[in-house]
């Protein structure tokens, strides 16, 4: 019978499928963070249990740590007491199971998301969760990964399993050539956009098709990892070259005749020829806008150019109340157009868009420009390793030049737990992946969109089609 | 887990679509390292508003909220069930929700019923015309009764109901699963070793 991936990798887990129950899942990699876990470590401190499997676990520091720049003592200092009491709990919980932690501002620190396939920890063929819905981020390489919650991080720490209702799958089948300025965020805002935030609940969608494939490993997480801003617990890339050749040589990666098995095996995974999907969108990549959204949450998103919808479309009073309430939010009028609209804040990074390639090209944009007056631009790497590629190629130099802040490595304004926020009111144009209320700071406002119309918008001061810049600079931008 | 036994209570309306779980529990409250202290987050910077729900004098004792479709969505944060129940509520109607904020949910005894169209638009309605009235929900029978009779059922799959109404917690069924997790592991090298 003919499978899909994602069939492939389910069966491959289930432990045993007990009548009318959930199945029991095996996990391969389990990821976690500071702020979803210390009540799952008092679980099982309560019930006298040890991690199962710690070596099968990593942990890190992204959430709630700040990304100023370090001390003389070359130390991130963390100033807010609760921070300080999340981040030594975290130790002292890996330290007593022994599970591997990289701490604030050592080697490997990062975003729980990227530094996963940057360290070749994620893999074609495993199962992958973590506390935190974009756990979907992994799901680039062709890994049935996705998020959970605290009860289950326990699960997970106990048993390495987790109990779990089969999910139904969702193909989403995007051909074509992206243009010029157009990049693999504008694919999935523009999925987003089509479906509704809510369009895949239930689902795990598999993203295909011939722009998927020609698109860099980077930029399949940048697309993977929205998966569930449109309300899906998992998205999934099928593994091909691209993928074995950003694996190949990392310091997780197999080697040697372990690799050649385990590329044998990768080729197994992608669905069958005529296997068949729950659902199935198509969309045409030559015809994609760079994408922005106006409202709050991701899926009230459109192309640059268009205008902000009316809540009187609406037959639906859900419908039309949450518009109403969003466009009030955002102080922002039905017919509206977006270019032009003034921006107070530019925001590079979180685990869409923070890695080295998002930075190459947020740097090749601004090189020869300076951030508007009054704009305050921050870039925020995803994590150390980023940093450290990053600076030796120059990128911050360029970003400093510009009138950028170059920060340390974390979540930083994508969750604004760390200090780094946006002030009542001011307007933000953020590569990051949730516009919700406050998601920023408090009465903050939130533009969604790719690295290339942020850099776009902090140069003129206002939200900017990005194609407009590209074509004037007369360099190739490569999209990512 | 305690049993959930079938209870009354009266009704909050909040039928907005894509609650999402940042204004359940805004990410400044999960700096905490216990579950205890939630309440005053719960909804917090939408309770800045004095027209909010939680806010109007008319729906104080209510411990059901009926909210628009997709409640729940986004970031994973069992804070958000967390939360929810520390603020007094005791389920939450919806037209669906999602995923993760569902299964959270389930794991926490805050039950989420999902109602169709008809019976979510009678709750609005007896919310908006009788804010004291009760309804009553009983997950053995999976069925809320509006207080003129009318009865709807909602779904709930098989384990979670089972896990609900005799207390029993999954981490202590998957315990019990030890001698199956034992034998897979056998056939199914580790993939990836994060040390060493
Ligand atoms: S960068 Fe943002 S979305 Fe990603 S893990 Fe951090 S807080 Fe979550």
């Amino acid at each position: 019978m003919s499978k899909t991936l994602f069939e492939k990798i389910w069966d491959a887990h289930v432990v045993s499928h007990p009548p009318n129950s959930p199945a029991v899942l095996y996990v391969d990699l389990h990821l976690v963070h500071e702020v979803t876990s210390p009540q799952a470590f008092t679980e099982l401190r309560q019930r006298g249990i040890k991690a199962r499997r710690p070596l099968q676990t990593i942990a890190t520091m992204d959430h709630s740590t700040p990304t100023t720049p370090r001390g003389a003592d070359g130390l991130i200092p963390v100033t807010d007491a609760m921070a300080v009491t999340q981040l030594k709990t975290l130790v002292d919980n890996c330290n007593e199971h022994g599970i591997p932690v990289f701490e604030l501002g050592t080697e490997k620190q990062g975003i729980v998301h990227v530094i996963g396939p940057e360290l070749g920890l994620t893999q074609p063929g495993m199962t992958i969760v973590c506390g935190d819905s974009h756990t979907s981020t992994h799901g680039a390489f062709g890994a049935l990964a996705f998020g959970i919650g605290t009860s289950e991080v326990a699960h997970v720490l106990a048993t390495q399993t987790l109990l779990q209702n089969k999910p139904l799958t969702y193909e989403i089948r995007v051909d074509g050539q992206l243009q010029e300025g157009v990049t693999a965020k504008d694919i999935i805002l523009a999925v987003i956009a089509n479906i509704g935030i809510g369009g895949g609940t239930g689902h795990v969608f598999e993203y295909t098709g011939s722009a998927i494939r020609s698109l860099s490993m980077e930029a399949r997480m940048t697309i993977c990892n929205m998966s569930i801003e449109g309300g899906a617990r998992a998205g999934l890339i099928a593994p091909d070259e691209t993928t074995f050749n950003y694996i190949q040589g990392r310091p997780h990666a197999p080697q040697g005749a372990d690799w050649d098995k385990a590329v044998a095996h990768w080729r197994t995974l992608p669905s069958d020829a005529g296997a068949t999907y729950d659902k199935q969108l198509i969309l045409d990549a030559d015809t994609l806008a760079p994408m922005i959204t106006y409202g709050t949450n991701p899926g009230m998103g459109m192309s640059i150019t268009e205008r902000v919808p009316d809540p009187k479309q609406y037959s639906d009073n859900s419908q039309k109340m949450a518009l109403d309430k969003a466009l009030a939010y955002m102080d922002l009028q039905p017919g509206q157009p977006l270019l032009g609209h003034k921006v107070d804040v530019v925001f590079v990074g979180s685990c869409t868009n923070s890695r080295i390639s998002d930075l190459r090209l947020a740097a090749e944009m601004i090189k020869g420009h300076r951030v508007a007056d009054g704009v305050r631009m921050l870039v925020v790497p995803g994590s150390q390793t980023v940093k450290r590629q990053a600076e030796a190629e120059g990128l911050h130099k360029v970003f400093v030049e510009a009138g950028a802040e170059w920060r340390e490595a974390g979540c930083s304004m994508c969750i604004a737990m760390n200090g780094d926020q946006l002030q009542p009111g001011q307007y933000a144009v953020s590569t990051s992946n949730r516009n919700f209320e406050g998601r920023q700071g408090r009465g903050g406002r939130t533009f969604l969109a790719s690295p290339l119309t942020a850099v776009a918008s902090a140069i003129n001061g206002v939200v900017t089609d990005p194609r407009t810049l590209v074509a004037e600079r007369a360099f190739e931008v490569t999209p990512v | 887990m305690e049993p959930l036994k079938p209870f009354s209570a009266s009704l909050v309306p909040l039928p907005i679509e894509n609650i999402d779980t940042d204004q359940i529990i805004p990410a400044r409250y999960l700096k905490v390292t216990d579950k205890n202290s939630l309440a005053e987050g719960c909804f917090t910077d939408w309770r800045q508003d004095p027209n909010f729900i939680l806010n109007n004098p008319r729906y104080q004792a209510g411990h059901i909220l009926v909210a628009g479709h997709n409640f729940g969505c986004g970031s994973s944060r069992e804070h958000a069930p967390w939360a929810l129940k520390a603020y007094g509520f005791q389920a939450v109607i919806s037209t669906y929700f999602a995923d993760i904020f569902r299964n959270n949910s389930l794991k926490n005894g805050l039950l989420p019923i999902v109602v169709d169209a008809e019976t979510y638009q009678a709750l609005l309605d007896l919310a908006e015309e009788a804010p004291e009235a009760e309804v009553h929900i009983d997950l053995a029978s999976q069925t809320v009764t509006l207080p003129n009779g009318q009865k709807a059922s909602f779904p709930i799959d098989p384990f979670s109901k089972t896990c609900l109404l005799e207390g029993i917690d999954e981490l202590g069924y998957l315990v019990k699963q030890m001698p199956e997790i034992e034998a897979f592991e056998a056939s199914h090298p580790a993939r990836v070793q994060t040390a060493g």
